[in-house]
Formats: structure tokens, sequence, C-alpha cells
């Protein structure tokens, strides 16, 4: 069916829910590289994070742990895409984001990687503009959160509406391939005008990429803290309210859904994005960051001494390993792909469960639908739902 | 021991009024237990018995005790239940004493069910003593208690003594008042042994465990014994008492009480209520015996797994072997699968037994509404005896439908009786007469149909009279009733666990608290759940829980997918505890609910 936004001038490639592009998206190979610091933690947040600004040095120390790291570990790759993720990445110089990316390309090897970053409107400059093309990046994802500033104000920002349609236009400018934005949807406090004033404002920026992510209580949170004396919590069914709004209006708008929270242009996917929901393969450099490689999940250190000391040492900074056999990839692959537009293929987990009565519930209710070889979540709001009973059937008992 | 020289008395008391704490006390004042080794509560052994502070289970001890002139004295203090599901033991326990202690806290005054029990020790021509008990506490009221039990007994308050179990306090004249008021038994030490079982335990080791109270000649180890009821030849394995701990002796005397293990395993040849006598020399009759003890309660118990089938039927063997009040027999359901259907004496004995299965069995189970014995008589004339709602038949198809009735006592302090009078009106109770025991408490008498009790009836009178009043209540026949069977559909399907019979009046605020109940504590689904209450086809009531709309988490913070998982698995977790009911997942809590609803 011809869609008006295929026609959009920064259209072309494949459709983002495609499955063949999601089984491609498997086989790809990605490095994530965490940028911990952050100006504060905004009150919903439980990333692991380091709350402060980083001096020249201190960056410096970082950039080259992570550049060390880098050398440290095994032979992967070439790599299919970069990301850099936070924390915040745009709080470090452009020229530390360089000498990662080539660090990597260097020591792996790259097949035209998608290297994209996140970065806060607050930072935006053409200086930086300027240094992440130079650097490589071809993406960038903004963390815009709303269009309103009472929602900005309440979600602990210190941007304003005004400072992303800046960095929007900014991006463009440069000449970035693919420029999203990041929302968060259902803030108690925002109102659905407030939401449908964003929806709108978001969409009619001409960006080709939109990242929804529903506000959740994490515990020891600010947020966590101000629920449980009282304060309005985020409601399930406003949400969900929401979410369909933005569906609706994205899809007329030419931008897909191709994962729950993901959304883009066709041509305009986050390569990272789709590769971790379709079960690719990935490593993770600096502080926090996991690795999923050779049915092996790998976590950093969580704190920042402990994961400076041991690079320095010359060790892994490796916190934990988990081994997944062939049957727990297959139950992994399974619970991620429940999440992607394009479904998870038939696997043998995938049709014992479809064969279970759980499974047979939920293909009578039409929330999961079936074709020869794959098995789709019609509605990306209850992915969970399907994502337990299809647990309990692969028996993720581990 | 010369049987002018024994007395067999029992306590007779409310939850809470202090008697295992005398009980203990008087073991400890004769020397029977040293305080080093006093745990509190020594005579009662269930684990449930010491959490909830009450007896379930009759005892005998042996105590001891030498008066102040050097003479000594055997008492056997019989310990009885103290709760109205369980007076049918009490009255077991009662036929093998001679007195009675009535032990009455002296801030609280009597109790109903102490005070039918008392009454209950007259009748059965035992001499009874008053006695006051926690006279030391701040809110104690001695004078006015005492004349209180003085007033309902008969006698003069100064015959009533005052102690305090706790602190000691009036412990030695307690002793000697039981010496000197209560009478000995009267028994023929020569004639041919007659022995009253009152009670029996299972023991793993031992087997059948009988307690019983020699009333003529004697028993000694070795003996060739036969059971009169049953006419069961055996042989006295071991003979004994407990002081309180076990002490195997050789004879046992008239007059006297103690246990007797023949080495049988199986509960029903030794019969609560059977007499005991010689295989070579038997007594020409037996004692007067017990009716048996009919289940009052009935209630559906299914395990929460289904697997779990057989192990609830092997527990319910085993509870079976201490408590032969216990019945049940399988059932099922088309909600709960396999299960049981159990009669109880009451609620609280109900509730006990799940307990005990939960805890000692390492049970999950889901109860189903309980329900009462209903009678129906057919349009052809037959009649049916109705234990579960399912068993109704058609209306069409029915004459008439009879409840059981009880004759409830209840003792309050007159502030409360007006609003004592609107719930007996609310459970379409039958006022009866009213007698004032003081200016400030009254006895009243009603006539209420058994279902309306079983439900939460305790509950309420106790929340509207600030826990002041009492209960006591007994069997009273049946009467014709406009009864009608309440339905709850889940998703159009009728869930069996959930219906019930109802008076018709009644029905509709039944359905509607169901309904809106189940609405709050059945969690949102895949799709939306209509929940009704229908009598027949006629839906009378319907609410909706409609179908979950969000979930599903935000986003897999930086490829953290093994936390993903774990959270899922917990919630997985979570939902171990739900029953499906076709294609509805079910809370356990919805099932208790069920028992806990009420009229508010």
């Amino acid at each position: 069916m011809p869609n008006p936004g295929e026609d959009h001038p920064l259209s072309g490639g494949p459709h983002p829910g495609d499955p063949g592009l999601a089984d491609l998206a498997h086989t790809w190979k990605s490095a994530y590289v965490h940028i911990p610091f952050c100006r504060r933690r905004c009150p919903y947040c439980d990333f692991a994070i380091v709350d402060r600004v980083p001096d020249r040095a201190a960056e410096r120390r970082y950039v080259v742990a992570v550049i060390a790291e880098i050398r440290m570990e095994p032979d992967f790759g070439p790599l299919d895409a970069i990301n850099f993720g936070g924390g915040t990445p745009s709080l470090v110089d452009p020229s530390s984001i360089g000498a990662i990316v080539d660090a990597l390309e260097d020591r792996f090897g790259c097949s035209a990687p998608e290297v994209s970053i996140e970065v806060n409107p607050e930072d935006w400059t053409e200086d930086l503009a300027e240094g992440l093309r130079t650097a490589g990046v071809d993406r960038i994802s903004i963390g815009a959160q709303s269009m309103h500033d009472d929602v900005l104000g309440a979600l602990g920002r210190l941007h304003a509406a005004d400072q992303i349609r800046t960095t929007v236009a900014g991006a463009r400018a440069a000449g970035f391939r693919s420029v999203g934005i990041d929302l968060i949807v259902g803030h108690p406090t925002e109102s659905d005008d407030a939401w449908s004033e964003t929806v709108a404002a978001v969409l009619a920026m001409d960006v080709d990429h939109v990242s929804t992510y529903g506000l959740t209580v994490e515990p020891g949170t600010v947020l966590a803290a101000e629920v449980r004396a009282g304060a309005p919590g985020p409601d399930d069914d406003v949400q969900a309210d929401r979410y369909d709004f933005f569906l609706r209006h994205a899809a007329a708008a030419g931008i897909h859904r191709y994962e729950v929270s993901n959304h883009a242009r066709p041509g305009h996917h986050c390569r990272y994005n789709l590769s971790t929901w379709a079960h690719g393969e990935y490593v993770g450099f600096g502080m926090a960051a996991h690795g999923h490689r050779w049915g092996r999940r790998t976590r950093n250190h969580r704190r920042l001494d402990r994961y400076l000391e041991a690079v320095e040492a010359g060790v892994a900074p490796i916190l934990g390993v988990e081994e997944l056999d062939t049957a727990a990839r297959e139950r992994d692959r399974l619970m991620l792909g429940l999440r992607l537009a394009a479904g998870t293929p038939r696997t043998s987990a995938a049709d014992r469960f479809l064969a279970s009565p759980e499974g047979k519930r939920f293909v009578d209710a039409g929330l999961v639908r079936t074709t020869a070889d794959r098995l789709v979540v019609m509605d990306p709001m209850r992915a969970d739902m399907v994502a337990r009973a299809a647990l309990s059937v692969s028996g993720g008992d581990c | 021991m010369d049987q002018a020289r024994i007395r067999n008395f029992s306590i007779i008391a409310h939850i809470d009024h202090g008697k295992s704490t005398l009980a203990d006390r008087l073991l400890e004042r004769t020397g029977a237990i040293s305080e080093r080794d006093m745990r509190s509560q020594l005579l009662d052994e269930m684990d449930l018995e010491r959490e909830r502070g009450i007896t379930i289970k009759a005892n005998a001890v042996r105590i001891d005790h030498i008066t102040a002139d050097g003479t000594p004295y055997e008492l056997n203090l019989i310990d009885t239940p103290g709760h109205v599901d369980f007076s049918y033991e009490v009255s077991r326990s009662l036929e093998a004493c001679e007195g009675a202690l009535l032990l009455v806290d002296a801030s609280q005054g009597v109790e109903a069910q102490t005070l039918a029990n008392a009454y209950m020790a007259i009748e059965a021509g035992l001499e009874v003593i008053p006695v006051v008990n926690k006279i030391d506490l701040p809110a104690a009221e001695p004078d006015r208690v005492a004349a209180e039990v003085a007033s309902v007994i008969g006698g003069d308050a100064s015959e009533v003594l005052r102690v305090s179990a706790k602190s000691g306090i009036g412990i030695d004249e307690l002793l000697d008042a039981i010496v000197t008021r209560l009478p000995p038994p009267e028994g023929d030490p020569d004639a041919p042994l007659r022995a009253l079982v009152f009670d029996s335990y299972y023991d793993t080791y031992r087997g059948v465990v009988a307690l019983v109270r020699i009333v003529d000649g004697r028993i000694a180890k070795g003996d060739a014994i036969r059971f009169m009821a049953t006419r069961e030849d055996l042989t006295a394995d071991e003979i004994g008492v407990r002081r309180p701990s076990i002490e195997p002796i050789g004879e046992l005397h008239a007059g006297e009480a103690g246990y007797l293990i023949t080495g049988v395993k199986d509960i029903d040849l030794i019969r609560v209520g059977d007499t005991v006598t010689h295989t070579d020399r038997p007594a020409s009759t037996g004692l007067a015996g017990y009716a048996e003890p009919k289940p009052m309660v009935f209630a559906g118990l299914f395990p929460t797994d289904g697997d779990d089938f057989e192990r609830l039927r092997e527990a319910l063997d085993k509870l079976r072997l201490n408590d032969s009040s216990l019945v049940y027999q399988a059932e099922t359901s088309r909600a709960l699968g396999f299960g049981f259907r159990a009669g109880f004496l009451g609620l609280l004995h109900m509730e006990i037994v799940r307990e005990r299965l939960e805890r000692e069995y390492d049970l999950d189970l889901v109860s189903t509404a309980p329900s009462v014995e209903y009678r129906a008589t057919l349009a052809d004339g037959s009649t049916a005896v109705i234990q579960s709602p399912q068993d109704l038949p058609d209306p069409a198809s029915l004459t008439v439908v009879e409840e059981p009735y009880v004759k409830v006592m209840i003792i309050s302090p007159s502030e409360y009786i007006g609003t004592v009078m609107e719930l007996i009106q609310a459970k379409r109770g039958e006022m009866g007469d009213m007698t004032y025991l003081s200016p400030e408490r009254v006895e009243l008498h009603y006539l209420v149909p058994l279902a309306e009790i079983v439900f939460d009836f305790f509950d309420q009178l106790k929340s509207r009279t600030r826990g002041y009043a009492s209960l006591d209540y007994e069997p009273d026949g049946y009467r014709p009733s406009d009864l009608v069977r309440v339905e709850i559909l889940l998703n159009g399907q009728s869930v069996d666990a959930f219906s019930t019979i109802v008076h018709k009046d009644k029905a509709y605020a039944y359905g509607k608290s169901m309904v809106s109940k189940l609405r709050e504590l059945i969690p949102r689904q895949l799709f939306d759940v209509p929940i009704q209450a229908a009598i027949g086809s006629r839906v009378i009531s319907r609410e909706t829980v409609k179908a979950k709309r969000k979930d599903v988490t935000a986003k897999c913070y930086g490829g953290d997918i093994t936390r993903k998982r774990k959270l899922l698995e917990r919630q997985k977790e979570g939902k171990k505890r739900m029953k499906m009911v076709g294609s509805v997942e079910v809370p356990q809590e919805a099932f208790v609910a069920a028992l806990r609803i009420s009229d508010e």
C-alpha cells in the first residue's frame, strides 16, 4: 500500500518493519560505547551514570581506558554499527568520539558502519556538529523528551523546546544522514493536549526517526520516592492512548514502528537498535556496558573507579558473564523478537510456544499472528504479556 | 489411690481468659514441673493451638498435690477446647470429670461460650467452682465480675475465688477448693472394668492413643480388653498418665484418668465415647456414649496446583487420624479441577484444617465459599441433601427447600443491644427472650439460619460491640425457606466455586457485592472479562474488567537483556498463584475473598 510518507525526499531503502531487514539485522555486529557523564541525574533515571561534567583530564582518562579496552577485546567484527549512548555522549569533546571510532575501526574493521550518537539539546553547537561529522558520526539521536516546556520542566530536563528545534535544524544543516528524536510518553503532569502538541511539533520537524519511551517508575529514583509519597505515577491506560495517538500520526507522516519504542522512515532505522532486538551480536565498551557475542553475555563494572582500575591494570573490566546454550539463545531471540514489528522467525522455541495453551490463547485473541515462517505480536503495548508466557513455555529457569 | 483422694476436673474458660496459664501455674505450684522447664501453655501441643491461644484437642494431666495437713491427693486436670466449634468435645471431656473450674477474666466478665459450657457442666451434674482470674490487672473489676458469675450460675459472690494465674495469687486457695469443694469419683472398684474413651489421638510411632477415665474396676498393663461398641478385642500394651510428660504405669483404678495404647493404627477401631471392658470379665452394659458430631459447614478444598491432589488426599487422611469430626469426599469442580468437599464443625474448625494443610503439609489451597447442608423435597416426593450449591436441583422440580437453624445465645454489654438486634434482623434472625445478667450485661436468645452464622456473623458481632459480645449456638432443626442459587459467571462461564445458595431477599445484594469485589480482585487480562451474577438465566449484576492496555517495558538499558529477562521471569513467578478459570486468570485472594464477603 503506497504511503504518503514514502514520497519524502529523505525516504529510501527498506521499510523499517520489513522481516527480511530484521533477519539481516540478526547477523549484524555492533559496538556500543557508554559515555557515563551527565550534568545531573534526571529524576526518573536509574541508568549507570556519573553525575558530573568531566574535566579535560577525567575525560581523557576515560577515553584512554575505553580505547585500551577495545584493544583488549578478542577478534570481533567487522562492525555494521557503532552506537554512543549514555549518560550524555554530547558532554565529551567530539575529538574523543572520533578517537574511539578510529580505535574501533582499527581493531575490528568496518563495513561502512552506521555511527550513531545520543546528544542533548543543551549541548548543541555548530562546533559540536562539525566535530561529530569529522568523527564519522552519521546518525544523531536527540534527547528531546517533549516539545512542551512545562513537561520538560516536570521531567527535570535542562533544555527548552526551542533548543530542540535549533538542534534538529543544525543537524540537518550539518548533513547527518539520519536525525532522530527521543520522547518520553506519559508523564503524569502531561496533558493530552501537551502530548498532541509534542507529536505535531516533532512530525513537523521532518525527523527520520523517533523513539518513544513510556515513563517508568524505577526503584531508587527521585520519581519513585515522589510516587511513594503520594504524587501521581504514570497511568498505563493514558500511556497506551498516547502511544496509539503517536503511532497513527507518525504512520500518516511516513514514520513506521519497527520495534515497541522505535519508529523510522524507510531506510532510517537505527541499525544498532534493530540488531539488539533481533538478537544480533554486539560488544560493549565503557563503564556498565553490556555485550553479547559467541553465545555469551558480558557486563562491565558499574562503578567508574572499578572500571578504570581494571582497564588500567590491563584486566578486562568484566563484572559478570552469562553463557547461553542453543536453547537459551533461541529463547532470548524469541523474547526479544516479540517486540519487533517484523516479528520473529518460527524457531523450535517459537513453535513450542505457539503449540502451548498459553500461545493458543494469544493466537485466538488475535494478539499473536502467525505466518508460515514468522510470529508477530500485533499490539506492541502488550508485548511483555506474550513474552512472559513464551518464557514460561521455553523454560526461562536460569 | 483411694477414690476419696482423687479429683477429676476441667477448666471452662473463654479464649484469652487465662485457662492455659492457670493450668501451667497449677503444674508449677504442685511441683509437677519445675520453673526452669516451664514453657508457656504446656498443655497445648499443636503449634496452631499455641499461636491462636486456643485448645483444640482434649488432654489429661495428673497432678500430685499434698494439702497443708500432709494428705496426698491425685488431681486429674482434663483440659478442654474453648470454642463453639468444639463444644462437642467439651461435653465429652466433662463426662470424665466430677467438677469444673469456671474461669472468668476479671476485666471481661462472663462470655456466652463459657456460660454455655458451664450450663453443660451443671446439667451433667458437675460441681462448678467459679474463679475470677487476672485480678491484678489495672482494668480488673473482681467484685462486679464475681457478682455476675454468681448470678448466672447461682450461688453467692463470696464463693467465687479470686486468682491471678499469671502472678500466682490465690493458687493455693484454689488447690484447697478443688480438694474440699469438688466431690470424689464414686465408681465401684470391684465391679467389672468400665472405662470411658473420652478422646483419642494418633501418634506416628505408637498408633492410636486413647484417653480413658476408669469408671468401675481397674485396668492393668497386659490385660485382654474389649471395646464394647466396636466389639474389638485387644491388649492393653501400655497404660500410663501424663505429668505432663508421658509416664507409663502398671495400673489405672476406678476414678482415675490416663491413657491406653493397644498398638492399633486404625483410628476407626477405637471410637471416642466407647467403653473399654475386660474380655474375660466383661461389664454387662457400656457407659452412655456420645452422639457422633455432625459437620455443620461444608466447603470445597482444591489444590492450586492440580498435581497436588494426591498429596491433599494423604494430608486429609493424616489429619483425620486426630480429628474424627473431619469428613471429606472427592469432588470435581469445572473451575478448580479435582479436590474435596469437606465437612467441618464450624468456621474456626474449617480455618484450622485449612491452615494445618497449608502449613504442615505445604499445600497451596483454594477453598470455596462455605455452605451449610440444605434439604430439598422434589416434586416427585423424593428428598435430597444438598451440601454443595451445584447439587441444588432446578427450581422447577423443587417443592420445598429447608435450611438448618440454630439457637443463638449472645451475651453483650447492654449498651449494644440495639446494634446486636439490627445484626440479627439483617441475618434473618427471630428474637427470643432476653435476660439482664446485671444492669450492664444482657443475655439474648435468637433463632437464626445457620447459613447466616457461618459467613461473617461472629466478626460482625465483634465489630459492632467493640469485641465485648460473645456468642454460642446449637442446632435447632430445619425450616422451609425461600432459597435460590446465585451463580457467578466469568467471561460467560459459570464458576462453580463462587456460586452459592442464599435467601431470595439477599440474592441481589450478594451478587452485586461478589461481582464488584471480583472486579477489584481480578487483574486486567488479555481481553475484557465480564463478571455477572445470575439466578438461573436472569443476570442480576454485571461489571467488566477492562482488557489490559499496556504491558511492556520501555527500554533495554545498554543491551542488558539478562536484566529484562529476569524482570519478566519475576513477574511470571508472581502469576503462579493464579488459577486459570476457563481463559481467565483468577488470583487466589479472589477465592479467599468469597469467604469474607459481607453485606456492608
